[in-house]
């Protein structure tokens, strides 16, 4: 079964009277399950692919489906409904709320989604303890290294066990053990839950992990 | 709720000086502003009870015919043996005192030096002239059969150069329009810290007052002091007093009440002008941070807050701002108005025709005032933040993701 699909997307960005094209009629299917990896250079629109998939965004033309329901004409607030009950994300900066700790940072989307205290509980342990940082639970962000920062939020992304995590260079700031680690723990999860994960990347040892590799250059797909 | 308001709270920590700050300017202004209602409620109070207590009473009994204004000491603008209408009235219960009083113009004169004055005939013994004969500084209060003696207030003694035991010149009009002029002596000072009476009010007992304008068996008032202001109504209508009026305080104070309209615009405005620049300080801290924590909101946004939420999170900052800045500012203004309670505010010799104000103002902070300017403060302050927190609300979020540091 598909969890994204994209038809013939486009995304014009304007600035100014200057106009440029991010990405230029892209069709792509994403099924359940996948772990799939967007690759290209810088300004190829693997950003602006998740950002469009992750309903941040909006298409210029075309259409983007997720779990068959049609989001490209959603307004701010039913993208938001749509992000907050079937995506989660995993950003290149380690984005967490620094005022938060890390077991409040992993129940946030619990909270947004009005999940009720003891289950709050139960599952924000259970996957501090699966990302390996229940000693780190109280740990405010900058209490933390980057590697356990990117692993609470993959715990977040994970927390309301979303059709789709979209992952944007997850590894990028971080030295290689870590990144191996993160990996990993996105591998596992992918192979344990079934959930979905769309990265985008240009490290190749973070491909080599991806079971699919999309290619994209000048807002194309050259290679699927 | 719980979450937003941690995360309010403890987002204000961040910065805790700027929190403070802002906090401050908001405790700064509700502090003045209470200070401001006090002592405007303060000196009206003093004012009225002044007036009542020094000039208007609370009730007069006047002939129909007579004129405050005027001074006329025909008998028909009299009352005519005074003494058979307050032996009725202080019969009544929330009646302190009531006792007739004669008003006469003019002239006292010692060594080169005259002034205008207002002489009134006064039955000593009477309560409603404690004021009065607790503000006497030097000499002796009058008795009713002092036939020379003269009370004065401590202003004229001085531009006179007068003390007690000197001899003064004084002339009056009496009730067929001639002048009659006799010499007194100075029994005492008085002072009842309320320039402008003092500085034009000498005292005689009654009957020789009435012997002096030739008004005999007759006064221009009799003067009511009733336990309350409320009670006012009630007494009036109670009293029998047919062929005359009965004048009470607010009828004979509009002055003073127009002045306390007056003075309460004026003192809106003044809140209005204070509680803008607060606000303008909240807004702006609140502005910064929004600015701040772009990519922040960028993130809430991204994992499905929706805009309402986020703006409920800087309203609640703004919120916890305000009532932080409410509580110190409460505190504040209740110690200033209790230092000036304690010492009170000097102003000087002030006072306008009609309306005596003593030279000391003494707050008066009611609770309704506290209230009021509690509740305006925090509606402003929370209205000041609904512009940073819109801006937060309407932050695109791949915008705000890429926006921050």
């Amino acid at each position: 079964m598909e969890v994204a699909k994209i038809e013939n997307v486009t995304r014009v960005y304007k600035n100014g009277k200057i106009e440029t094209n991010a990405l230029s009629g892209v069709n792509l299917t994403i099924e359940n399950g996948e772990f799939t990896s967007l690759v290209g250079p810088s300004g190829s629109g693997k950003t602006t692919l998740l950002q469009l998939i992750g309903c941040l965004d909006q298409p210029t033309t075309g259409k983007i489906f997720i779990n068959g329901k049609d989001v490209s004409t959603l307004n701010k607030s039913a993208r938001a409904d749509i992000r907050r009950g079937t995506i989660g994300f995993i950003f290149q900066f380690f984005a967490l709320i620094p005022t938060l700790n890390a077991y409040e940072n992993i129940e946030m989307p619990l909270l947004l989604n009005g999940v009720k205290p003891d289950e709050r509980r139960k599952t924000v342990t259970l996957l501090l303890e699966e990302v390996g940082l229940s000693d780190r639970a109280n740990n405010r962000p900058d209490q933390m290294s980057g590697g356990q920062q990117q692993r609470v939020a993959i715990a977040r992304a994970f927390a309301t066990h979303p059709s789709i995590i979209l992952a944007d260079e997850p590894t990028a700031n971080l030295d290689t053990a870590n990144g191996e680690q993160v990996m990993e723990l996105m591998t596992r999860l992918n192979k344990e839950s079934g959930v979905t994960f769309v990265f985008a990347t240009h490290d190749p040892r973070v491909i080599k992990y991806a079971r699919r590799v999309i290619t994209l250059r000048d807002g194309l797909i050259v290679d699927d | 709720m719980t979450q937003l308001f941690r995360m309010a709270f403890r987002d204000l920590l961040r910065n805790r000086r700027r929190s403070f700050l802002s906090s401050l300017a908001l405790a700064i202004g509700v502090a003045l502003l209470m200070l401001m209602f006090a002592f405007v409620n303060g000196e009206m109070t003093g004012a009225m009870n002044s007036t009542i207590r020094l000039q208007s009473g609370h009730l007069q009994i006047r002939a129909e015919t007579y004129d405050e204004n005027k001074s006329s000491l025909k008998w028909s603008d009299l009352v005519e043996n005074p003494d058979q209408i307050v032996q009725k009235i202080s019969s009544l219960p929330p009646v302190i005192a009531a006792t007739p009083r004669l008003f006469v113009s003019g002239i006292i004169a010692s060594k080169d030096i005259t002034a205008g004055v207002r002489v009134i005939g006064i039955d000593p013994t009477s309560k409603a002239n404690e004021p009065y004969r607790l503000g006497l500084l030097e000499g002796q209060f009058l008795t009713l059969d002092d036939r020379d003696g003269i009370l004065i207030g401590q202003p004229l003694a001085k531009k006179l150069d007068l003390k007690t035991g000197d001899s003064i010149n004084v002339s009056v009009n009496t009730s067929n329009g001639d002048v009659s002029e006799q010499s007194f002596i100075v029994r005492g000072i008085y002072s009842t810290q309320t320039y402008g009476f003092d500085r034009v009010s000498v005292f005689m007992a009654l009957p020789k007052a009435q012997t002096i304008s030739g008004t005999e068996n007759h006064a221009s008032i009799i003067f009511i002091l009733l336990n309350d202001n409320a009670q006012t109504d009630s007494v009036k209508n109670a009293i029998q007093a047919p062929g005359y009026k009965i004048v009470t305080w607010t009828e004979m104070n509009d002055l003073i009440i127009q002045t306390e309209n007056f003075a309460n615009s004026y003192i809106n405005m003044f809140a209005f002008i204070i509680l803008a620049i607060t606000a303008t300080v909240i807004t702006n801290t609140l502005i910064m941070a929004v600015f701040e924590r772009t990519r922040e909101i960028g993130i809430l946004s991204a994992i499905g807050m929706k805009a309402s939420r986020i703006m409920g999170m800087f309203l609640m900052e703004s919120s916890l701002l305000t009532i932080g800045g409410l509580v110190m500012g409460i505190i504040m203004g209740l110690l200033m108005v209790a230092w000036f309670n304690g010492h009170g505010f000097y102003i000087g010799n002030m006072g306008i025709s009609g309306m005596l104000i003593q030279d000391t103002i003494y707050p008066n902070l009611t609770l309704t005032d506290t209230i009021r300017v509690s509740v305006i403060s925090f509606v402003i302050s929370l209205l000041a933040g609904m512009y940073p927190a819109v801006i937060a609300a309407r932050m695109e979020p791949v915008e705000a993701l890429h926006g921050g540091k």
